[in-house]
């Protein structure tokens, strides 16, 4: 798909998207909402559809959406208490009996204070428990820098058998937790607080491993996950009116790479952008690093916190302030293709 | 006299018993490495569970019914793979390749090479929280089979374990007990000099569960305590074990450098003998 050309639409502005992925016709008008809501809606369907999944939450059941699910399914949710290495632990232990657990919380506290708890009893033992890292990000905004996780896709990333997923939009994290409620396999979930545009529809493919092609282009390659997918789309639509054509690629894996979509996209266009809410050392970016290296090197430029903390102010502020807005991704495009002779 | 045991049952268990400390020595021996006070210590308890308390098959590991025993102190596994072996789950010969590489005998219990560990462990204080985990689960599905987790007194110090304690007494899990192996030492000397405990037995009563103190060495007095554990209702059970490290050789016995290594040739066959004669109080036909 990745080197399909898309043109032939008859909206000009939108020429070059994949008419495949079915995002909503207009974007530069998305409604507005958070992954984590398109988790709750998920978790429902998914409670619906298998009464092994249950859902444990460390005191943060109305913030990281497991409402509607405690509500619906008071037997199957377990309220932990301010105690993430047990959530992480009693959450191994229902998934080595048979039951498919999401395990919610802050992703600064889990994946972050258990890592240790997940890594031996969930990766390890190799059992099917869900992290839910809710609230990740410097989008999370006036909590400040103890509250936004920035380095939790780096420490799943790096354990076997984990998968990670990072969705775009509300609608999108609605299908990752469809997906992994049935994938049995270690998996995090990544989660924002702030509502973002949603700008895929229930109509988008979503499969776990598989890396969605939103638009082509033949000069540049921008790769992301999470919320700033949509400033990169957005960025490259302002770019093709200067006459640079970006592919976007929306990898909403990050483990395990769809490892082929980002070769032949590297091979295509020569020179990639990573865009993630998330420090640059380990995440998405270094993923993408790592495989180019090893198979097409390319240069690549990093959107992401460049190894410094957030601090407090709202998510448009410090997205910009960090360098994760829509002008930095274009100067970073820019960049990357003067380093491409 | 025990109301759950014959005198004649609990001879058969302390003669395994005391064949499992020989194949520990043996086992250890040829590992060259490994944790030989805690698991020599734990031998009479382990002979009990598999033996006698457990409802298992080790032909069928993955028996859905079966009781669960989680080993949360990794470490001691010497302790479980000797019982294992010794009730069929693999053959005794598969105990020589202890630690090494391409065996299923990892030096810390994986799940996912050797079916009827329950889970992997070493890491300390993880233990009891999956236990609840499996033990809540039981409960909704209604499931009869208990849920064990055998832990040792040094891992209290972990925060996590407390956490899951405040889980197990909030919820009930009257399905659960715990056993902690008192033997009063970790690797950097006598625990209430590390880390004090004590009042291990108020601790764990504050946290509502219910708690029982036995002679670990006493097989009738553990199992007497494992059956009355069955019929408390509204609380976990924790079993606070009294043990003397190294049990079994005296010259080793309540030493914390027999913590985390394993005996020479030499000393091996020193040890071997003082099991095989009853610390020379029977002549041997293996002397």
């Amino acid at each position: 798909m990745s080197s399909a050309s898309f043109k032939g639409r008859k909206d000009k502005q939108l020429i070059m998207l994949n008419p495949e992925t079915k995002l909503i016709p207009d974007l530069s008008k998305p409604a507005m909402a958070a992954t984590r809501d398109g988790y709750g809606k998920g978790l429902m369907t998914a409670g619906e559809k298998d009464d092994r999944v249950v859902v444990l939450c460390a005191d943060l059941t109305e913030s990281t959406r497991c409402e509607e699910f405690k509500k619906k399914f008071p037997e199957r949710f377990i309220e932990m208490g301010v105690a993430e290495q047990n959530l992480a632990l009693v959450a191994s232990g229902m998934a080595n009996y048979g039951k498919i657990p999401f395990a919610a919380s802050y992703a600064v506290f889990s994946p972050g204070r258990n890592n240790e708890q997940i890594r031996t009893n969930i990766s390890l033992n190799n059992v099917p428990v869900k992290i839910v890292g809710a609230h990740a990000g410097i989008s999370v905004g006036p909590d400040g820098a103890t509250h936004q996780a920035l380095e939790d896709i780096a420490l799943m990333r790096v354990q076997p058998n984990m998968v990670v997923v990072v969705p775009c939009d509300a609608v999108e994290a609605e299908k990752a937790t469809l997906a992994a409620a049935v994938n049995d396999k270690p998996t995090y979930l990544r989660l924002g607080r702030e509502k973002s545009a949603v700008f895929t529809t229930p109509a988008t493919p979503f499969e776990i491993g598989k890396a969605i092609t939103l638009r082509d282009g033949a000069d540049v390659t921008i790769i992301g996950c999470g919320m700033l997918l949509y400033n990169a789309l957005m960025a490259a639509e302002e770019l093709s009116k200067e006459g640079i054509e970006c592919m976007v690629v929306n990898s909403h894996t990050i483990k395990p790479l769809d490892e082929k979509t980002i070769i032949e996209a590297a091979q295509k266009t020569g020179a990639v952008v990573s865009v993630e809410e998330h420090q640059v050392n380990g995440g998405l970016g270094s993923a993408i690093a790592e495989l180019l290296a090893k198979n097409q090197p390319t240069p690549q430029e990093f959107i992401g916190l460049q190894d410094r903390f957030g601090e407090s102010g709202t998510a448009e502020e410090l997205i910009e302030a960090c360098g994760l807005d829509i002008a930095h991704i274009k100067e970073a495009v820019k960049k990357v293709i003067a380093r491409k002779k | 006299m025990s109301n759950y045991i014959s005198e004649s049952k609990i001879q058969e268990l302390e003669i395994k018993a005391n064949e499992a400390r020989e194949l520990l020595i043996e086992m250890l021996t040829e590992a060259g490495s490994g944790h030989t006070a805690g698991s020599l210590g734990m031998a009479d308890i382990f002979t009990a569970f598999y033996f006698h308390i457990l409802n298992h098959n080790p032909k069928n590991p993955d028996w859905a019914e079966r009781d669960r025993l989680i080993l949360s102190n990794g470490h001691i596994c010497p302790i479980r793979y000797v019982a294992m072996a010794m009730s069929g789950y693999f053959p005794l010969e598969e105990l020589k390749t202890l630690r090494k590489f391409g065996s299923r005998l990892q030096g810390h219990p994986e799940r996912e090479k050797l079916p009827g560990v329950e889970t992997t462990s070493g890491p300390l204080g993880s233990g009891l929280g999956q236990a609840c985990g499996m033990a809540y689960a039981a409960r909704m599905d209604k499931k009869p089979f208990r849920i064990y987790c055998a832990m040792s007194d040094g891992e209290h110090d972990e925060g996590s374990l407390w956490e899951s304690a405040m889980f197990a007494g909030k919820n009930k899990l009257s399905n659960l007990t715990g056993i902690i192996d008192r033997n009063n030492i970790q690797i950097d000397g006598f625990t209430e000099n590390v880390m004090p405990l004590e009042n291990l037995r108020a601790k764990y009563e504050a946290f509502n569960w219910h708690v029982l103190e036995v002679d670990g060495h006493n097989i009738e007095q553990f199992i007497d305590a494992i059956e009355e554990a069955k019929a408390i209702f509204e609380k976990p059970t924790v079993i606070i074990a009294h043990t003397i490290p190294g049990k079994g050789l005296p010259e080793i016995e309540f030493d914390p450098a027999w913590h985390g290594k394993s005996p020479k040739p030499e000393e091996a066959k020193k040890f071997l003998n003082e099991l095989r004669t009853l610390g020379g109080k029977i002549k041997s036909e293996h002397q």
